[in-house]
């Protein structure tokens, strides 16, 4: 199934079995803009609110084309020496020291264009994605978190797959990688960014879908625990909290409440293990004011819902 | 949709211009990578062929939305063109797919019924055709009006969908109560069967309309609000902090030290290969923030609580302020609570800031400031005001306003009402402009981030095509 990293794929169809193959549920537009994507040679921009698997989409799609990942994790005050390349002082000095001690007669200081080649220069993440010579994912994680200058720079990449290196001049890509972007949307990117991409902004996945994702995740829960799991999950997310639970987290209260032998999700299994999905002690409160009484009702068996509903809260 | 290839190409232009009509910026290059996108997606899948077009083109949630408003009207309009073209007499063919014998057998009671089947397991084609079943049903009762509105009207009432409105008040869904979205979705089918039919009756499109405003606006809730004023700030936040120093214009006038570098040159031999410089403190701004809190800003009071909250999360050095007749320090609020609501109520009910009147005193708060607070204004003090200038008729005492503004390094002033209004009735905003560095409208989040922009570009002089300035003299 697993395409080879040279050939593009056939259709959006066959993405999304290949990333299903990945353990990566896609969805109809997910799928289809990473088929565009492999088509076009075109970066994807894909933009969401956080954990809601937009990295794992990289890492997927290098499972399912068999290529290598290379990821540049962005901060703040991110430069062209840790992201493209730098050179390398010292080893540069040593061919200086070294040359200059073999030539003892004195005949020809070394040359620029000896110490300047490709052997001393020192690849990072993006130098590396576009001079591997099998092709690869090239992830750039976070691109909203580095400065305004570092995302021009970005721009020759994007649009040519070149770099340039004074030095040396251009250096151009052996192989088209194919190249995701992430945002959380802290900040607006500029339009000359967004132009060069592909747009793809991953929401929370439909209840459907999600309890598909949980199940694949946590292949023992049940599915009508995943079912309630994923209701719950939907309230808490509805609340203004601050951080809303990702899917990974969903997949790790699934695997939890596994453990903890729950087959129900009641009052009591909630509150023991909320920490799971609420990582805030703001939003503690919130949810356990505002979820736990609902809880109670809904999970009753019988029909005693309003009364006990109204009881615990 | 039906058009060959090449019509194709004109209606996406077409579509492509109306988008940009709605103010979604398209680039040409984005033009060509839809047709480059369209190449190898079967245009003939509707929702591939949408998709398609969605991530070449709109490239932000919000342009996704206008996309979406957009590419259904457009793309409606354009078919409904071509059937007029191609079946001039034909009006029929379509309803008549229907068997008649369906049609007679339902009642309505049937009809809303299999509607809310269709609603709940969200079956868009069954909902078509129930869209269209309905429509007839209330056309034999001849109930139709002809207009688009109020036939929806009474159809809806007609059926008696409602979205889930019986829940009871603990909040439990009860069996059959349908999904709000759901509904508009099939109430969206039921508009578009209605117009068709009423361009099939008259034989004409109505001429396109713009979005309206109401449908253009994301959807909103207060607390998201909230949160937009944080992101605002924080960004103003990272803004401030990395103010002077960008990378390369920077290393001019560093300071080498010579210590570190002579250090760092055992690495390579002796060469003093890397220069250390000296690290250059970034200036840690003090704050000064004075927030007028009385009844005349009652409505914006709540948006300038929460900058206030925000600026407290991003800054260390900040001390806060509220006024009306007197000014109270509160610093220590935002300090011991987290929670937003819980600030508000403590500064309205313990800030002691209204005297006797409750009307706003901006010369005694001026007044009051400067004697309090003026020794510690220093060069790096920034003094940002938030207020609408409304004095009530005291007096303004600009001179003493004057003085803090001296004092501090840069004094800002947002007003919460539009620039319209400054200088009417009791607005004494001129009186105060000279002084400041920068003064804004400010009501809106988009306003703030205006701020936020130029504020952090270091350049007040320079005024943007938004947040205007006024330097002194320029209102004399």
């Amino acid at each position: 199934m697993a395409a080879t990293p040279h050939s593009p794929p056939e259709s959006p169809e066959a993405v999304a079995d290949a990333l299903r193959d990945a353990a990566y549920l896609a969805d109809d537009s997910t799928a289809l803009i990473a088929f565009l994507a492999q088509r076009l040679g075109k970066p994807v921009l894909v933009e969401g609110p956080a954990g809601v698997g937009k990295t794992e989409l990289a890492k997927a799609l290098s499972r399912s084309t068999g290529r290598e990942l290379v990821r540049l994790q962005c901060y703040e005050g991110l430069d062209e020496a840790k992201a493209l390349y730098e050179w390398n002082y010292r080893k540069q000095l040593l061919q200086i020291q070294a040359t200059a001690s073999t030539r003892e007669d004195g005949s020809d200081p070394v040359g620029v264009g000896e110490i300047f080649t490709e052997e001393f220069l020192l690849e990072r993440p993006l130098m590396k994605a576009i001079a591997s010579p099998d092709p690869v994912v090239l992830l750039i994680d976070e691109i909203d978190k580095t400065d305004q200058e570092f995302e021009a720079m970005l721009l020759e990449l994007l649009s040519d797959f070149q770099i340039t290196i004074p030095e040396m001049g251009q250096i151009g890509a052996n192989t088209h990688p194919i190249v995701l972007l992430t945002s959380n949307n802290s900040r607006e990117l500029t339009e000359a960014l967004k132009r060069r991409c592909l747009y793809l902004w991953l929401d929370y996945p439909s209840r459907d879908r999600e309890i598909e994702i949980i199940r694949l995740h946590a292949p023992e829960i049940d599915a009508a625990l995943a079912g309630r799991l994923v209701d719950v999950i939907d309230m808490v997310r509805e609340l203004d909290l601050k951080k809303p639970p990702s899917i990974a987290e969903a997949i790790d209260w699934a695997r939890t409440l596994i453990l903890m032998g729950a087959d129900d999700i009641d009052e009591k299994t909630f509150r023991e293990s909320l920490s799971i999905i609420i990582k805030h002690r703001t939003d503690l409160d919130l949810v356990a004011e505002k979820i736990v009484p609902r809880l109670g009702g809904s999970a009753g068996p019988s029909g005693n819902g309003n009364g006990s509903a109204n009881g615990t809260g | 949709m039906t058009g060959a290839p090449s019509g194709m190409a004109e209606q996406i232009l077409a579509f492509c211009e109306e988008l940009r009509s709605e103010e979604v910026a398209i680039g040409t290059s984005e033009i060509q990578d839809a047709f480059h996108a369209l190449e190898i997606v079967p245009w003939t899948s509707p929702v591939d062929f949408k998709e398609a077009l969605a991530t070449t083109i709109a490239k932000s949630p919000k342009d996704r939305e206008i996309f979406d408003l957009v590419f259904d009207r457009h793309f409606f309009r354009a078919t409904e063109e071509a059937a007029l073209e191609y079946t001039p007499e034909g009006a029929e063919g379509r309803s008549a797919s229907l068997s008649d014998q369906i049609r007679d057998e339902l009642s309505m009671e049937a009809l809303a019924d299999a509607i809310r089947k269709a609603i709940a397991e969200g079956d868009e084609s069954a909902m078509n055709e129930l869209a269209r079943l309905a429509i007839e049903a209330f056309g034999r009762q001849g109930e139709s009006s002809g207009v688009v509105g109020v036939d929806m009207q009474r159809i809806r009432r007609g059926l008696g969908l409602s979205p889930s409105a019986d829940t009871g008040g603990d909040g439990e869904p009860n069996g059959d109560a349908i999904d709000r979205d759901q509904i508009a979705r099939f109430e969206r089918q039921l508009r578009r069967e209605l117009q068709r039919q009423q361009i099939q009756r008259q034989g004409q499109l109505p001429p396109a309309r713009p979005l309206s405003e109401l449908n253009r606006a994301l959807p909103m809730r207060g607390a998201q609000d909230l949160a937009e004023v944080h992101k605002a700030v924080a960004q103003m936040k990272r803004r401030l902090a990395t103010l002077g120093h960008d990378p390369r214009g920077a290393r001019r006038g560093r300071t080498v030290d010579v210590r570190r570098t002579m250090r760092s040159s055992l690495e390579t031999g002796g060469v003093p290969l890397n220069l250390k410089y000296r690290p250059r403190r970034p200036r840690k701004p003090e704050i000064y923030v004075l927030c007028d809190v009385s009844t005349s800003v009652s409505s914006a009071s709540t948006f300038f609580l929460s900058v206030l909250h925000a600026l407290h999360d991003s800054f260390r050095k900040l001390r806060s302020f509220v006024f009306i007749e007197r000014i109270s320090e509160v610093t220590h609020v935002f300090e011991d609570e987290r929670d937003f609501t819980t600030i508000a109520e403590k500064i309205t009910s313990t800030g002691g800031v209204a005297d006797v009147s409750g009307y706003t005193d901006y010369g005694r708060v001026w007044n009051e400031f400067y004697a309090d607070v003026s020794s510690d204004l220093g060069p790096r003090s920034t003094v940002i005001v938030l207020g609408d200038a409304r004095t009530n008729g005291r007096p303004p005492a600009e001179d003493a306003f004057a003085r803090v503004a001296d004092r501090a390094n840069r004094t800002f002033w947002l007003n919460p009402e539009p620039e319209l209004y400054w200088n009417y009735g009791d607005s004494v905003m001129s009186a105060y402009t000279p002084f400041c560095d920068g003064a804004f409208e400010c009501w809106k989040t988009v306003h703030l981030e205006q701020f936020v922009d130029v504020v952090a570009s270091g350049k007040v002089e320079s005024t943007g095509f938004t947040a205007r300035k006024y330097t002194s003299g320029h209102r004399y």
